[in-house]
């Protein structure tokens, strides 16, 4: 069994920046990890960072932009919290060596962004998560932070009380993926989720293929539960091929959105009359898919973003990436001609309930970054605004967990903070596959650190037995069923019957998952067995998007339902909840917290 | 595309050729009517050249030190159906999720940013996303990096690579950084420019790899790593101090000296990064250093 202080699972921009955090309050911290932390998915973000850090800009401004972006579905805490920590975190990047784009005077440059009141997004050409994950790695061994590069976490060692929010999370279980090995590990002080994004639950995401929603999945599992996961955001700009994502900066820039019909339709078709190109990601996935869905797209697939006008020297400064990307994946020149582009899954607003100091329901268990839901995206993540997340709230975790003195948390977690119960009518029971006994059942017959660690390893280690003794189906077809339904049933636009489609092939999907079975039979670097546990993470994740997305009956941000076409202020300012109930969702309310730090924010129509 | 939006576009097009002038629009239009045809031209010949039956086939290194049957390294060969705009990756993964679901390689991204998927493809390191099947030739052969120890089939063992990074001190040092948490470093437009390609490293090992000094001389510090304290050493916010102890360390034996400007470093890079000039420049740095202390 290996001890530390604080484990963090994931080094991503989150899991790096809880870790240092951790370290710098004197704790022993170790980063356990899937992939090696420069290979993770923050690598991949392009268009930058959002704070306020110029004159004419105040971190209120920029807390309300984001309450607004987020449809009103975010707490204030979190947004407030946030808004203020931003620029210190930023400049504190910067002084680690982040290699930002530059103004003439030397300071860093900043751009305009959809949804934004202020050109405040810092950036590193359009490589800016690329840069912002080597700058906190490089500082991660600056400080010798241990690193357990390549092992995959696959379960949580929490105890066995009734009640969530008297359990505590001593630790993890982690398969060393070289040799095949399953080990304990044992955190004293807590255990940070940081396993980033669930893209993987769709088929066309801009996503990276090990976002397969690992700490979601376990959290909920463990009892925590997941919020707002219907909240899923389409990115307007990915190329249509591949989903690899074409970043905000183009539009940002001056880029233009042409129909096939060469017209800028997000003026000419009033999708966004003062806002055009720049209007919130939601607003403009939508209008794409209008004008593909209504016959004026191209090839019925995609329409055209056009670059070509701010001329080669602008995009070579602050776009070259772009071109890059357009040349290696779609064979375009974006010199030369307009890059084709549809709407893809790009971001999950929703996760893993948590409070401002990144602590969910279950002592000592925390999550940071895209895994965990604070609540600061709401309905509709802005661009530019994850990044900054990832730094102001995956340093509170690291502090927190390493024992800092952080105010009471505002936000309110786990069951006693419900408001009302909820109800859906799912077509089928959803029920769920092996709710055995790794999950928590007694009334804390088990709360001694060690046993609660050894007895999570032997679950575990059996089912990786089961999984490699028995025979039966691959998940890959599992995987792709449920992926192809995704993105078929839960999109950009939503139905009650597509959405009760997906359940049942959900329900479909679990019931093969009983058979599946891990072919190779070999301990050394088996990635089928790592895709198979990952396939069986995906799967609660994508049921409770689609149980989320039946649930609220109305369209909020980037949640639209073709029966309920407008925001429902009176009923819906309310976060959805799902608990694990021994296997089966369990639906329930929790309010929305608007009151902020200067004034309590009001619901607005979002106009652009 | 459907008739109906062809009509829609000649439509508009009459209205637009009224008057004399070509405007933007129609200017536009017959721009890419004319990158469509040569499109389609293109595919047409991709498609009649490639393969009768619209297949690829591959030769992929297997290996696996557990079990038996696969001890001896060999190659598999796969055929898998080939669409336009499909990568090695692309290959391989449908390799896998259709006929052998034990082939093992590393990859995540699919967009050239995580490193991932170096791999050594018909002779040449490359990464396996951002690689064309339809710029191959076929049989397309994949083996795992070379120089590298194997763990499994494509995937070789990254210690040493990640060892040499180390090596160098790969993190910011400045002198002194402003007292106000606030207040961020200058760095000029020049200075960033300049250590920009350095900084675009995504740790592939495709370098270090490709290199043949590496290969013959395990402690050689390798492209990568060299590349890595050049991106500091450059740097204008670090001070002058620090800077000496960065090139002492490039210096040493196994550093910068070894480099015999093959340039195979430079040419594999998938992020085309200068490697053989930022090695030479810090050569000349070196040289400049020792002439000080002379
Ligand atoms: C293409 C793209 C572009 C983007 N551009 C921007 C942008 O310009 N600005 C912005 O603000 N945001 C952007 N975003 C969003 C932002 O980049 C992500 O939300 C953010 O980087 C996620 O960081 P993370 O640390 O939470 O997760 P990740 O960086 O994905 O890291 C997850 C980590 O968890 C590990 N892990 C996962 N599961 C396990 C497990 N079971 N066991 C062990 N380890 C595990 C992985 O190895 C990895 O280290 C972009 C996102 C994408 C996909
Ligand atoms: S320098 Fe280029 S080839 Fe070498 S590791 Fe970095 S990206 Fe790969
Ligand atoms: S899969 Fe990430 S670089 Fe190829």
């Amino acid at each position: 069994m290996y001890e530390h202080d604080v484990i963090v699972v994931g080094a991503g921009g989150a899991g790096l920046r809880a870790a240092i955090a951790a370290d710098e309050e004197g704790a022993d911290v170790a980063l356990v990890t899937k992939l090696h932390p420069v290979r993770s998915h923050t690598g991949a973000a392009e268009g930058g960072i959002n704070a306020a850090l110029r004159d004419g800009d105040s971190w209120d401004l920029h807390a309300y932009d984001t309450m607004k972006g987020s449809d009103y579905l975010a707490d204030a805490p979190a947004v407030d919290t946030f808004a203020k920590s931003a620029p210190e975190e930023v400049i504190q990047i910067e002084h680690w060596g982040m290699p930002f784009s530059r103004e003439d005077d030397g300071r860093v440059s900043q751009r305009p962004f959809g949804g934004m009141s202020f050109p405040r997004t810092t950036y590193a050409g359009a490589e800016t998560g690329h840069h912002l994950l080597h700058t906190m790695y490089e500082q991660a061994v600056k400080r010798g932070i241990e690193v357990y590069d390549e092992w995959y976490v696959t379960n949580l060692a929490v105890t066995d009380h009734e009640d969530p929010e008297d359990r505590e999370c001593h630790g993890c279980v982690a398969y060393d993926i070289k040799s095949g090995e399953l080990h304990g590990f044992r955190a004293n002080n807590g255990v940070i989720l940081a396993t980033g994004g669930l893209g993987q639950a769709f088929d066309h995401t801009t996503n990276a293929v090990a976002n397969t929603g690992d700490g979601c999945a376990m959290a909920y599992r463990a009892g925590a539960p997941m919020e707002d996961m219907e909240m899923i955001q389409f990115h307007p700009t990915t190329l249509p091929s591949t989903g690899v994502l074409i970043s905000e900066g183009v539009r940002g820039e001056g880029g233009i959105l042409y129909n096939g019909d060469e017209e800028r339709f997000m003026f000419e078709y009033g999708y966004a009359n003062n806002d055009g190109e720049l209007a919130s990601r939601d607003v403009v996935s939508r209008a794409e898919l209008t004008e593909i869905n209504e016959g004026r797209g191209i090839e019925e697939e995609y329409v055209d973003l056009d670059m070509r006008h701010l001329g080669e020297d602008r995009i070579l400064d602050r776009l070259e990436n772009i071109l890059h990307l357009a040349e290696d994946f779609e064979g375009v020149d974006g010199l030369d001609e307009p890059m084709p582009v549809k709407p893809g899954q790009h971001y999950a607003m929703g996760g893993v309930e948590c409070d401002e100091n990144g602590e969910t329901c279950i002592s000592g268990l925390y999550a940071a970054g895209e895994t965990a839901c604070v609540s600061l995206h709401g309905a509709n993540r802005l661009g530019g605004n994850a990044l900054p997340e990832l730094l102001v709230f995956g340093a509170r975790a690291g502090w927190h967990a390493a024992g800092k003195d952080m105010k009471t948390a505002e936000i309110g977690t786990g069951p006693s903070a419900k408001s009302e119960d909820g109800a859906v009518e799912p077509p089928v029971e959803p029920g769920a596959i092996d709710a055995s006994s790794e999950d928590v059942v007694a009334d804390g017959a088990a709360v001694e650190p060690t046993a609660v660690i050894e007895n999570a390893v032997e679950n575990e280690r059996e089912r990786v037995e089961t999984l490699l003794e028995e025979d039966g189906i691959n998940h890959a077809n599992v995987r792709a069923d449920v992926q192809e339904t995704m993105t078929q049933n839960v999109n950009v636009f939503r139905e009650e019957e597509s959405l009760n489609d997906a359940l049942r092939d959900l329900r479909e999907a679990r019931k093969e998952y009983e058979n599946v079975a891990v072919s190779d039979p070999s301990r050394t670097y088996n990635t089928d067995l790592i895709h198979t546990i990952e396939t069986r993470n995906i799967l609660d994740v994508a049921e409770a998007i689609t149980l989320g997305a039946l649930a609220r009956e109305e369209f909020r941000g980037a949640h639209w339902r073709a029966e309920h076409q407008e925001r429902k202020d009176d009923e819906w300012i309310k976060h959805t909840m799902l608990a694990w109930n021994d296997g089966t969702p369990e639906l329930y309310y929790k309010p929305v917290n608007l009151e902020g730090d200067e004034e309590d924010y009001e619901p607005k129509e979002r106009s652009y | 595309m459907s008739t109906q939006i062809e009509q829609q576009e000649t439509e508009t097009e009459q209205e637009e050729q009224e008057p004399d002038v070509e405007s933007p629009g129609e200017r536009r239009r017959a721009e890419k009517r004319e990158r469509e045809a040569e499109r389609q031209a293109q595919r047409e010949t991709e498609e009649a050249t490639l393969d009768d039956e619209e297949t690829v086939l591959l030769k992929v290194f297997r290996y696996d030190p557990e079990v038996e049957g696969k001890q001896e390294p060999r190659f598999d060969d796969f055929r898998v159906p080939f669409h336009k705009g499909m990568t090695v990756l692309d290959a391989l993964i449908y390799a896998r999720d259709e006929y052998d679901s034990s082939l093992t390689f590393r990859h995540s991204c699919r967009q050239a940013v995580c490193g991932s998927d170096a791999l050594f493809v018909n002779g040449s390191q490359m990464l396996g996303c951002k690689t064309q099947l339809a710029d191959l030739e076929s049989p397309v052969r994949i083996e795992p990096l070379p120089h590298q120890e194997v763990v499994k089939d494509l995937v070789v063992d990254m210690e040493h690579f990640y060892d040499q990074m180390h090596a160098v001190e790969p993190y910011f040092d400045a002198d002194e950084t402003p007292e106000d948490e606030l207040e961020e470093q200058r760095q000029s437009r020049e200075n960033r420019e300049k250590v920009k390609m350095s900084t675009r490293c995504i740790w592939c090992g495709a370098c270090m790899s490709s290199c043949n000094i590496a290969a013959g001389d395990n402690e050689y510090l390798g492209p990568a790593a060299i590349n890595k304290a050049y991106r500091f050493a450059m740097d204008e916010r670090e001070g002058e101090d620090r800077k000496q102890e960065r090139l002492r360390i490039i210096e040493q034996e196994h550093g910068v000296w070894r480099c015999q400007t093959q340039f195979s470093c430079t040419e594999v890079c998938p992020k085309d990064i200068p490697l053989t000039e930022h090695i030479q420049e810090l050569k000349r740095e070196a040289v400049k250093n020792n002439l000080k202390f002379w």
